[in-house]
């Protein structure tokens, strides 16, 4: 399998995830995550691409009894962050996460989006405009929703929702962003919009992107990852994958032969 | 307004790399024609070995081509553009393939004394680049109305082809001498000829892309005279 | 389908669309039966009590003598009580329910626990009676103030609010809280940022629902003793000098609205039985007035809280 050439953001290395109630979600995975691009984890339903995401940001430690072993190194300080010595707190506050199903809250606009720098102890409110006003324009929101800020977030469209959420994991400035199904719950055209979002994106934050839509991770990421049964089957630049795959598996699911 | 998308920017880098290829098939016809015409030998090995770029653009495009419709999926036009250009640089390479031709032609009528002075070859040779470039034009512009112009242009080149072919045959009759020069002119205006049939390829594939509609293998290509 | 297909099954619908209508008019009539009896009791009191209400008699200490006989003690005892009643049972009740919810984690004890908070709130009220004299007028030596009888009532109503405070907890879904955790919140900021003020709804309806109740409440009181005979008011709260807030009133004996009311109905004079209807009146206006304030404060809250 190839290696990505460039920097390293992070690296996984034997990762086993066992749930609560005893699953054995993730088994041995190894896998460098490229610095300023975009992988994608695709799959086949419960292959465990979601529960893999959640490790990096640790959302597996709000409940109890879920076990993970391996590492995962977060460079240039080389820390694992799924040690014990680590607060999963802080791992939050590097990495920050976009949920499958829109999930502002329900607070005004600017709020939704200055709640990362509040939490960071931010509270001079110059020095939050700013960074509100320059998370709302990397999300491509800025101008629909510049006059409204002060506005429920919840009266915005799914595919508006959508964005305000990604802005809101942009203004904290993330080493790495994590996309969980981001377009699942939503229409073609917002779809569209957000795919289009994510390119943007792309070269200045490392991104992973869960999706079970394969063509969507054909068209938006660098790096693609197939899963199956908690296994890595297969890891390759995207136009590798879908042009020609090393794997019989991951052609099989390619070209929807698979089940 | 529509939404700009990335992939706009890499259809825009495809259709950059087949001018490319198009102005390197370009100048190798011209290539060909002036090393038969100035007798300039040196000029044709030269252009037979630029022939292998012309190769490796092509299998490159064709990869690009590929890749681009099974990351992209794309549909209606877009689709249309790939099919297109996967046809038109087939066509480009086989251009390029019959210029070479036309250079060993050259090789070999050079090593003996001109049997006429040339004139109908050069007036081909224009009215076949004016055809090439004007085919890659109406592909890069979708514009319909010079891909007919295309189509129809090929007449005077199967006229002058044929002129040709008789005034040859004439001086062969005439002085036996003359025959293996006098084939090999043929066979250059018989690869000029081919060229320009590549070129009207190109159009009806140009007209498929803009319009959708097939109008390869009609006799008459021009809606005006269906 | 056939044409006979068709008529079998426009009989079975006409049929069926029956029963709908029957139960549709029994439901009316029982919904109406109970309103209609509400109504009655409301105007029978309305009726018996209005003449009474007169501004001396929400100005007039209690009297041997009917016509001079007012509910100043008793109002303003109960407006005291209720005050040390919410200000005990909100903080507790909703920190309770916070830390339950939030903070413990989900086994066998949190389990029992909770299911003795639901059965709390069934118990008798005299028993909480019992408990706040045994506890709080003789052990901790409160005596029978407005102090105990709002440390007593604060008990009553605390599962109560506890069980409504756990119920708007959990209404929020659990998207919101990962949404907030994925920022880098701390499980404190996470709930004050966002529990306690997504909840406040639901936890304004369970406080107002236990007011509503200890405020009615007579047993207890009188066990705490309450007296059914006073005619002065407690001290001021405000005082003219440094630090001009004063707790003396919390030591002092009191009397509430039901129990005036039950004090009145046991004299023979009917004019007594008018004072008891007009301050039943007074009583019913207090607790819609509360019960309408909250509807209207969760109306707004409601509006912007949407998932």
């Amino acid at each position: 399998m190839a290696e990505p050439t460039g920097t390293i953001k992070a690296d996984v290395k034997n990762l086993d995830f066992h749930y609560s109630s005893g699953h054995h979600a993730l088994k041995d995975l190894n896998m460098p995550i490229a610095e300023n691009r975009v992988t994608a984890l695709i799959g086949p339903s419960g292959c465990g691409k979601s529960t893999f995401l959640r490790c990096f940001n640790r959302m597996h430690d709000l409940y109890p009894g879920n076990r993970y072993e391996g590492e995962i190194l977060l460079h240039p300080d080389n820390v694992n962050i799924l040690s014990r010595n680590v607060d999963p707190i802080e791992v939050r506050m590097r990495i920050s996460m976009v949920f499958q199903k829109p999930n502002p809250f329900p607070k005004s606009i600017y709020e939704n989006v200055a709640y990362g720098l509040r939490v960071r102890g931010m509270s001079k409110r110059s020095q939050m405009d700013e960074k509100v006003e320059k998370a709302l324009q990397g999300a491509a929101l800025w101008d629909e929703v510049k006059d409204r800020l002060s506005q429920l977030a919840t009266n915005l469209s799914g595919g508006q929702q959508q964005r305000l959420c990604i802005a809101r994991a942009l203004a904290t400035d993330p080493e790495i962003m994590l996309f969980d199904e981001p377009t699942s719950a939503l229409d073609p055209i917002a779809t569209a919009k957000i795919e289009e979002l994510v390119l943007d994106l792309r070269e200045r934050y490392t991104i992973i992107i869960v999706t079970h839509n394969m063509q969507q991770a054909a068209r938006v990421s660098d790096w693609t990852a197939f899963l199956y049964m908690g296994n890595l089957i297969e890891f390759d630049e995207t136009g590798k994958i879908f042009t020609n795959p090393a794997n019989k598996q991951t052609e099989e699911y390619i070209t929807g032969r698979f089940g | 307004m529509p939404m700009h998308r990335h992939f706009d920017e890499e259809l825009k880098e495809l259709k950059k790399k087949l001018l490319r290829l198009g102005g390197m098939v370009e100048e190798g016809i011209v290539n060909a024609i002036k090393s038969l015409v100035e007798r300039d030998s040196e000029l044709a090995h030269k252009t037979i070995d630029a022939d292998h770029n012309i190769n490796a653009l092509e299998v490159e495009i064709d990869e690009d081509c590929i890749r681009l419709m099974a990351l992209h999926q794309p549909a209606a036009k877009d689709l249309r553009l790939l099919t297109t250009t996967l046809k038109l640089i087939d066509d480009l390479e086989r251009m390029g393939d019959l210029a070479v031709n036309i250079c060993e032609r050259a090789l070999e009528l050079n090593k003996e004394s001109t049997l006429k002075p040339y004139t109908d070859i050069p007036r081909m040779a224009v009215q076949t680049q004016q055809m090439v470039k004007e085919c890659l034009d109406a592909f890069i512009n979708e514009d319909v109305e010079l891909a007919y112009k295309v189509c129809d242009e090929d007449e005077l080149i199967d006229d002058l082809n044929t002129q040709i072919l008789r005034e040859l045959i004439t001086f062969m009759a005439e002085d036996p001498t003359t025959i293996s020069r006098a084939m090999r002119v043929i066979f250059v205006s018989k690869n000029l000829e081919r060229i320009a049939d590549h070129a009207v390829n190109i159009s009806q594939s140009v007209v498929y892309m803009v319009k959708g509609k097939v109008i390869r293998h009609t006799i008459s290509s021009h809606p005006e005279n269906q | 389908m056939t044409a006979e297909d068709l008529k079998e099954i426009r009989a079975l619908i006409s049929r069926h669309k029956l029963w709908d209508y029957l139960f549709a008019t029994l439901g009316l009539l029982a919904m109406l039966a109970g309103i209609l009896v509400l109504l009655a009791l409301f105007i029978n009191l309305f009726m018996e009590g209005a003449p009474r209400l007169t501004t001396d008699f929400f100005t007039s200490f209690t009297s041997r003598r009917p016509e001079r006989a007012g509910i100043l003690a008793a109002w303003a005892g109960t407006t005291l009580v209720m005050f040390v009643t919410a200000s005990v049972a909100v903080p507790l009740g909703v920190a309770a329910a916070v830390y339950l919810e939030e903070y413990a984690s989900k086994n066998a004890i949190t389990a029992l626990i909770e299911i003795n908070v639901t059965n709390l709130a069934g118990v008798p009220s005299i028993v909480y009676g019992l408990l706040g004299l045994s506890l709080f007028v003789y052990k901790m030596d409160l005596g029978q103030s407005i102090l105990t009888a709002g440390l007593t009532l604060a008990l009553l109503i605390l599962p109560v609010v506890i069980v409504a405070t756990r119920e708007a907890i959990r209404a929020i879904p659990g998207s919101i809280r990962e949404a907030a955790y994925a920022l880098g919140a701390t499980k404190w900021q996470m709930v004050s940022d966002h529990v306690l003020p997504y909840s406040s709804a639901g936890i304004l309806t369970g406080v107002i629902i236990g007011l509503s109740r200890a405020i009615g409440e007579t047993a207890p009181l009188i066990v705490v003793g309450a007296l059914t005979f006073i005619a002065f008011l407690p001290q001021s709260p405000i005082s003219p000098e440094f630090p001009y807030v004063s707790f003396a009133w919390l030591k002092e004996p009191f009397t509430v609205m039901p129990i005036q009311m039950f004090n009145w109905t046991s004299r023979p004079e009917e004019a007594f039985q008018v004072n008891a209807a007009a301050a039943g009146v007074v009583l019913l206006i207090m607790t819609l007035t509360m019960n309408a304030v909250a509807i209207y404060l969760r109306y707004r809250i409601r509006k912007n809280i949407k998932w």
